[in-house]
């Protein structure tokens, strides 16, 4: 038995989500991100249960499929997930006309000139935490918090395909034409999802992302 | 680029479907569309395994159903069928085609004569075959020997109607290719044909993740009854009225991942229990898992039938 591992609370906590699946708790999106990665190299190095999705989000990882979630969730407790790797592969850019139409709400937010948003949101580098909303869409975390937004009070009814959006600790994109209530800040003529490419998906959980000003 | 359907025929072609000409055509067999119904789609088993791109698995709502209607034209399991909702279908075969129908039990004519329902039926080229209104239950699967042949996207042929994937809903006219027979029919020893629930359908709700963010009255709410299907369900999930389940814990839920079955229950406290084309993710608590053999009596519940949880603890 394990009773002497009482020096330090679990640095997550595995909640049972019906006979088959296992909901990976922990302290935030960071901590979720690097759970994420390691639940994927486990998963390519042949080490982990066999498992149908690994669906990471906010601050929890869903594992989907599973022959024994119990199993899992008292192993899972044990493991040592290293940070977050700072860099990795080169990051997917996208080139962005900061024109959208919430841009001087924004600029009022943040309290800086119009011109500015592009010049600051161009300058971070932001990471696909997960995924959901429609196809291809990716919650994408960098920025800090001072220039976090609240989302619009109405949403839109139409939000064009390739908006660039901002919602609270977010930015997004949006993959194709639909309602939204994100603050839009610009516009890329990048492909986000097109189920004949493959990958479909041109932003997956755990991709490194710039944006580019683009006139 | 000439816009060749995939079995590689001009779309000029296609002109010998429409109006009264039943002639049968030359090339690969296929269907048109005489009658869509309230709602008809094409389902094979799903696409999972692309949940984290925000993916649905969607799929045959009512999977030992489709899987039955397959079997009985001697399709393997993931053929995709038509998935009929209410009042059925009307398609027009340009070649003599093995169909079966099961689901929910409802008529079914080829060219205004009766045939058998959860048997194999041969339709002549040129035939309409006419899926009617269901007598219970809402879901008949409709399959075809050689299984509906549109192009798979992802893997499956479903359509997701919540993320726009697979092929549109047929709409009346429209033509859908047929695959190559893989082989005889060989029957089914026995067809199952489930009931409507007796008083209620009843549901087993493995609690968990965030039935802690329920009072423990909300949990005795949710046991005691008083829920009944309402008339929004769809495929993405299946809408209660009754009784609201009050929270314990307010504010909002950090975004989580979401499995077929899940009980989810937004602000207005009624639970909805989530459906092949579910979000992927989502914000609010997950009070409880309906296990996924449970969800075919689901995808057959009528507006109006009462849902009785039984909660159950890990």
């Amino acid at each position: 038995m394990t009773a002497h591992r009482t020096d330090a609370p679990s640095p997550c906590r595995p909640l049972r989500v019906g006979p088959h699946a296992l909901l990976v708790e922990v302290a935030g999106t960071e901590e979720a991100q690097a759970l994420h990665a390691e639940l994927l190299r486990r998963r390519a190095a042949g080490t982990l249960p066999p498992v149908t999705e690994i669906v990471p989000a906010a601050r929890t990882v869903l594992l989907d499929g599973l022959a024994d979630p119990q199993a899992l969730a008292a192993d899972i407790v044990h493991w040592d997930v290293p940070p977050l790797a700072a860099v990795g592969s080169e990051p997917v850019v996208l080139p962005v006309r900061y024109d959208g139409a919430d841009l001087a709400e924004v600029a009022a937010l943040w309290g800086v000139a119009e011109d500015e948003v592009a010049r600051l949101h161009s300058g971070l580098e932001f990471r696909v935490a997960f995924c959901g909303f429609a196809p291809g869409f990716g919650y994408l975390t960098g920025l800090p918090e001072h220039l976090h937004v609240p989302r619009r009070a109405t949403p839109r009814t139409s939000v064009p395909a390739g908006a660039v959006g901002l919602a609270g600790p977010y930015t997004g994109v949006y993959p194709r034409s639909s309602p939204g209530g994100w603050q839009l800040i610009g516009r890329t003529d990048a492909v986000l999802w097109d189920v004949a490419r493959e990958p479909a998906a041109l932003l997956a959980p755990g991709t490194r992302v710039r944006f580019e000003v683009s006139t | 680029m000439t816009g060749t359907g995939t079995d590689g025929r001009t779309p000029g072609t296609d002109s010998r479907l429409s109006g009264t000409d039943n002639r049968p055509a030359g090339g690969a067999p296929a269907l048109a569309v005489v009658r869509p119904g309230a709602l008809t789609t094409v389902q094979d088993l799903g696409r999972p395994g692309h949940a984290h791109l925000g993916v649905g698995r969607s799929g045959a709502l009512d999977p030992p159903a489709h899987a039955l209607a397959n079997r009985l034209v001697g399709n393997p399991a993931g053929h995709a069928t038509l998935e009929t909702t209410v009042d059925g279908c009307a398609v027009r075969t340009t070649a003599a085609v093995t169909v079966a129908v099961t689901g929910a039990p409802c008529p079914v004519r080829v060219d205004g004569r009766p045939v058998a329902w959860g048997a194999a039926v041969r339709v002549p080229a040129g035939a309409v075959l006419d899926v009617g209104r269901a007598s219970w239950g809402l879901r008949s699967y409709v399959a075809f020997a050689g299984g509906l042949a549109v192009p798979p996207v992802l893997g499956s042929r479903s359509r997701d109607l919540l993320s726009g994937l697979g092929p549109e809903p047929p709409a009346a006219g429209a033509r859908l290719p047929l695959g190559a027979p893989c082989g005889p029919s060989t029957g089914a020893d026995a067809v199952p044909w489930p009931g409507p629930p007796v008083g209620a359908l009843v549901l087993p709700v493995v609690l968990g993740p965030r039935d802690d963010w329920f009072t423990p009255a909300a949990l005795r709410t949710l046991a005691g009854g008083g829920f009944r299907v309402a008339a929004a369900s769809n495929r993405i999930g299946l809408r209660t009225e009754g009784p609201a389940l009050e929270r314990a814990a307010q504010g909002e839920l950090p975004s989580e991942g979401m499995v077929l079955g899940s009980v989810q229950v937004p602000p207005d406290g009624r639970p909805v229990v989530f459906l092949a084309d579910h979000p992927t993710t989502g914000g609010y608590p997950v009070v409880g898992v309906v296990p996924e053999a449970e969800l075919a009596a689901v995808a057959q519940a009528v507006p109006g039938t009462p849902v009785r949880f039984v909660p159950v603890r890990g």
